[in-house]
Formats: C-alpha cells, sequence, structure tokens
C-alpha cells in the first residue's frame, strides 16, 4: 500500500506554547486511521496543520507523495484533501443545498458534481429531504451528515474527521460510523480524530495515541483495543472499565 | 396627500442611498470584521471623476459608468494596499488604518484638486420635475429609487445563485471552513471590497444627481449615516443595512417634512435619539448579526 499522507516529525506552536512535538504518522491508501486522546493532546492541531489552517513550526507533510508543508488550505483542498472540522461549522444561514454547493466549488464539470450530488443524497436521504432548509436549523445529527457530505462534494482522496461524535447522542454516533465504513468501502481514506476510543477502535485499521503533543502509541487497532495500558493511562478510561469489552 | 407622496419619494430616495452604501459597509464587515470609513472617500473620488470626465467633454451617461468601473477598481486597490497588511489584527487597528486611509485621500483631494466644491454638470433631463397629478417629484429621486431597487435585487441574485457569492455569505460566518472549501480567501475578500467599491459609487452618483457638486468632505457625512444604519439594522447584517438604510431616510424626511418650525435645528439630535432608543431594547439591531466575523 502507498501512503496517502505521510506526516514527519510535526511541531506546531501557537506563539509561546507547542501545542504538537515531533509528531510523525502515516495513512496508506484505504485506511482508516484513528488518532486518539484526550482534549488538548494535540489531535486537532495535527490534522489543522495537515490543511494548512495552522503553520508548521518544523516537519514535513507529504500528500500522495508530494510535499505540501506549508502549502495553502485552498490549494491542498484541490490536490484530494478536505477536513470536516471539529464541531460541524456548516454555514448556518446558508440552505443544505448551498452547503452542499459550496462544497464542489472548486470543480468546473457540472455533470460530475451533479453526479457527486446524487450519491451523496443517495448516502444521506435527509438531506435530499430538507434541501431547502437553513443549515443552522437541523439537528446536530443532520449537521454532522451535512458536513460531512459537504466535505464529500469536493471529491477528496483523503477525509480528515475532527471529532464527528462530539456533542451527538449515542444511536446517532452508531449512524456516523456505521456510514465512515461506508466510506470506506467505496475507496475512501479516512483519518479519524476521536475522544471516544471505544467507538474510533471499532471502526479503525490502526490508530495513533496521542498525550501532550506527542504520539505516545501506535498500533493495530485490535492490539491496542486489547491493551490496558491504552485504556488506563490515555483514553481517560475508569479503571473498572476496560476497553477489551466495551459496553 | 400630495405633500405626503411627494415626502414619501423624498424618504424612499434618500434612504436607497443609504441602504446602498450601508450594505457596502456591512459586506467587508461580516468578513473582515473591519468599519472601513474610508468608504466615503470612495464616494467622493467618484464626484471628482465625475467632474474629470464632465471636463473632458464626455456626456453624464457615460462619465457615470466610467467613475463606477474606476471607484470599484480603486476599492480594490485600496484593500490590497491599505488593508491587507492588518488583515487579522484586531478591530481596533484596522479601524485606525480605515482612519487613516480616509484622512489621506481627503487631503489628497484638498491638495490636489481644490478645499472649495467643484460643480458636477447634469444633464438637464435629471433637474426637472415631474407632475404625477396632484404632487410632484424630481426625475433624480425617481431614477435614484429605481437604481437602488435593481442594484439590491442584482445584489440578492447574485449572492444567492453564483458561487461566489454564496462564498461571500458562507466567509462571513466561517471563514476557515470557507477556505476549505477550497476558495480563496483573497478572491472573496477581494470580491467584498469590489462590491462596496461598486455600491459607494453607485449611490455617490445618485447623492450628487441631487447636489450638483462635490467637495473633499462630500462623502463624510453619507458616510456616517450609512453606518449608524447598518448599526440600526444590525452590524454585519446585509438585510439589516438594506432596512436599516431605508428607515433611517424615512425618519429624517419624515422629522423634516413634519417637525414644527422651532423643532426643526433638533432634527438631527432626535433622528439619533430614535436610534438611540431602538438600540436600547435591541442592542443587537434589528436584525441581529448571525456571528462576530472571522478575520
Amino acid at each position: 500500500m502507498t501512503a496517502m499522507l505521510s506526516i514527519a516529525d510535526l511541531d506546531v506552536r501557537y506563539g509561546a506554547i507547542q501545542a504538537v512535538r515531533g509528531v510523525s504518522l502515516d495513512v496508506a491508501e484505504g485506511e482508516i486511521v484513528a488518532v486518539l486522546g484526550a482534549n488538548g493532546a494535540g489531535k486537532t492541531t495535527t490534522l489543522k496543520a495537515a490543511v494548512g489552517l495552522v503553520p508548521t513550526a518544523r516537519g514535513e507533510i507529504r500528500f500522495a507523495g508530494k510535499p505540501i508543508t506549508g502549502r495553502d488550505t485552498e490549494d491542498i483542498v484541490i490536490a484530494g484533501m478536505t477536513l470536516v472540522p471539529e464541531g460541524r461549522r456548516v454555514f448556518p444561514s446558508l440552505t443544505v443545498t448551498e452547503n452542499l454547493r459550496l462544497g464542489a466549488a472548486t470543480r468546473k464539470n457540472a455533470a460530475e458534481i451533479e453526479q457527486s450530488r446524487n450519491e451523496v443524497l443517495s448516502l444521506f436521504p435527509i438531506l435530499a429531504e430538507r434541501g431547502h432548509q437553513a443549515a443552522g436549523t437541523l439537528s446536530g445529527g443532520q449537521q454532522q451528515q451535512l458536513a460531512i457530505a459537504r466535505a464529500l462534494m469536493s471529491a477528496p482522496k483523503l477525509l480528515l474527521l475532527d471529532e464527528p461524535s462530539l456533542g451527538l447522542a449515542p444511536q446517532v454516533v452508531d449512524d456516523i460510523f456505521d456510514l465512515i465504513l461506508r466510506l470506506k468501502a467505496r475507496g475512501l481514506t479516512i483519518l479519524l480524530v476521536e475522544q471516544d476510543a471505544v467507538a474510533a477502535l471499532d471502526i479503525a485499521d490502526r490508530a495513533y495515541v496521542m498525550a501532550n503533543g506527542r504520539v505516545v502509541m501506535s498500533g493495530d487497532a485490535a492490539t491496542l483495543r486489547a491493551s490496558d495500558e491504552v485504556a488506563h493511562a490515555y483514553l481517560g478510561a475508569h479503571p473498572d472499565q476496560s476497553l477489551a469489552e466495551p459496553a | 396627500m400630495g405633500y405626503f407622496l411627494e415626502q414619501a419619494g423624498n424618504a424612499l430616495s434618500l434612504g436607497g442611498i443609504y441602504a446602498l452604501l450601508a450594505i457596502g459597509l456591512a459586506v467587508v464587515y461580516s468578513i473582515l470584521g473591519l468599519i472601513n470609513f474610508a468608504h466615503g472617500a470612495l464616494m467622493t473620488l467618484t464626484g471628482y471623476i465625475l467632474v474629470f470626465t464632465a471636463s473632458a467633454g464626455l456626456p453624464f451617461a457615460v462619465g457615470a459608468p466610467i467613475a463606477v468601473v474606476l471607484v470599484m477598481v480603486s476599492a480594490v486597490l485600496l484593500e490590497r494596499i491599505a488593508f491587507r497588511p492588518v488583515r487579522g489584527a484586531s478591530g481596533a487597528t484596522m479601524l485606525l488604518t480605515s482612519f487613516a486611509v480616509a484622512v489621506l485621500l481627503q487631503l489628497g483631494f484638498q491638495l490636489f484638486i481644490s478645499t472649495r466644491p467643484q460643480v458636477v454638470p447634469l444633464p438637464a433631463m435629471l433637474t426637472t420635475t415631474l407632475d404625477l397629478g396632484g404632487f410632484a417629484i424630481g426625475v433624480n429621486r425617481i431614477i435614484s429609487v429605481i437604481v437602488a431597487v435593481v442594484v439590491l435585487v442584482a445584489l440578492n441574485q447574485f449572492l444567492k445563485r453564483t458561487i461566489l457569492g454564496l462564498a461571500m455569505r458562507a466567509a462571513a460566518e466561517d471563514f476557515d471552513v470557507t477556505r476549505l472549501m477550497g476558495i480563496r480567501a483573497n478572491r472573496v475578500i477581494a470580491t467584498a471590497f469590489a462590491i462596496s467599491g461598486l455600491l459607494a459609487a453607485i449611490a455617490s452618483v445618485l447623492w450628487i444627481a441631487q447636489r450638483s457638486s462635490v467637495d473633499p468632505m462630500m462623502g463624510l457625512v453619507p458616510v456616517l449615516k450609512a453606518f449608524i444604519a447598518t448599526t440600526l439594522g444590525g452590524l454585519g447584517s446585509l438585510q439589516g443595512a438594506v432596512l436599516g438604510g431605508i428607515l433611517l431616510g424615512v425618519i429624517e424626511i419624515t422629522l423634516a417634512a413634519y417637525l414644527p418650525q422651532a423643532a426643526l435645528p433638533y432634527q438631527g439630535a432626535i433622528t439619533l435619539g430614535i436610534v438611540i432608543l431602538v438600540l436600547v431594547v435591541r442592542p443587537q439591531g434589528l436584525i441581529g448579526p448571525r456571528k462576530e466575523a472571522v478575520k
């Protein structure tokens, strides 16, 4: 398998604060890779650096073999990597249809855009029903679907998902994770940042665990799932709750 | 009744001009968080271009579109030269920058043109009055209302139907995510300034069509009024800017038309008093902004 995304020795600073320290991670084509860790571990910052929304202090980021360190976000999205940001961040006063149209802003071919639209709407039938509704009036789960659908409209090769389960009801979280698996089945490569380690390890092929801006552990999802050390030290699980036996 | 209709025409014509100016301010503010007081200088610049095109022998109908295009270009250049270096800085920094630009341009007009008002020759058609059975209204005011309506409808279509228009609305809500759509930040911001320049120039042409002169301070008062209108409507909201602009025009004309003679000197104070009352009840303006603007 070829590396779709490869981050080497990444440092990111916000003024005096170093949010990410020497992080290296790879995502191979067709994989779901999870990045786990507590709040403030540097997960979101790593994703933002990958798409150029925060500047890289040190290190190299390569996408599909080409260096993209320091490139503009707009160029990275056009190259085929996009981010569904934490908190969904749909454009609230724009309609569902308008949000989706903006997702395809970089594409020119009207027929291909229409095809993507149909695919996306078949994945998320609720969005077809709500086309004329302002995105801000959708429920949290629907907004998360719209945020993912909007990202898919750019026809990405690699999708970065930041905390897609945040603030959603457990049943809705299951739906979202099912959907991520279906996207993988359609050939999309996915880098998933999650605090809900149990759910993320269930669908991921591999995972990295971050703490204090560093990668502290990495490996197969199955191996990490079985590891008590992961559960207790890095994932904020209670001592009586083992990841090996998810509730 | 005739007097009322006449004043209604005046109110809509003034309100339309305020609305155009207010949207110009709001378009830039909603995206950049910048209150552009140099907007007034763009109005003034429009006036001087009209003076020059007239002295070059061009008719008003040719000079006006030339002025509009040149001022649009100037607004985009202003962003490149003055505002891009302070993009993302605090609101106060950007506000001071816009004051500096406004003062520099005004001094430029005073030094290189004249401190005295220059005459803008208007076609005779604009200064005639139509008798509409019982009430009379100036052709300039009718044109002013029509142009304002056409421009507002066109702008609305642009913001709803085109990708760039959607991107402008999106950028006003979430700039970073707009970039994640692959839409270039610089393109969105340049478009915002181009639109604000276009609206300032059109408003200026309509303003001058009712005064036929331009001086270095010409844009100052209308843009202050437009700023009041955007605040009244809801800072950063485009619909609010239109509503605030028209409302301010209506308030001003109503007071001017119906206040007793002795109270007329207080017209401005009463207008601002009404605005303050509205803001006490609705601090976010009539149509509150959706969200704080992003860098």
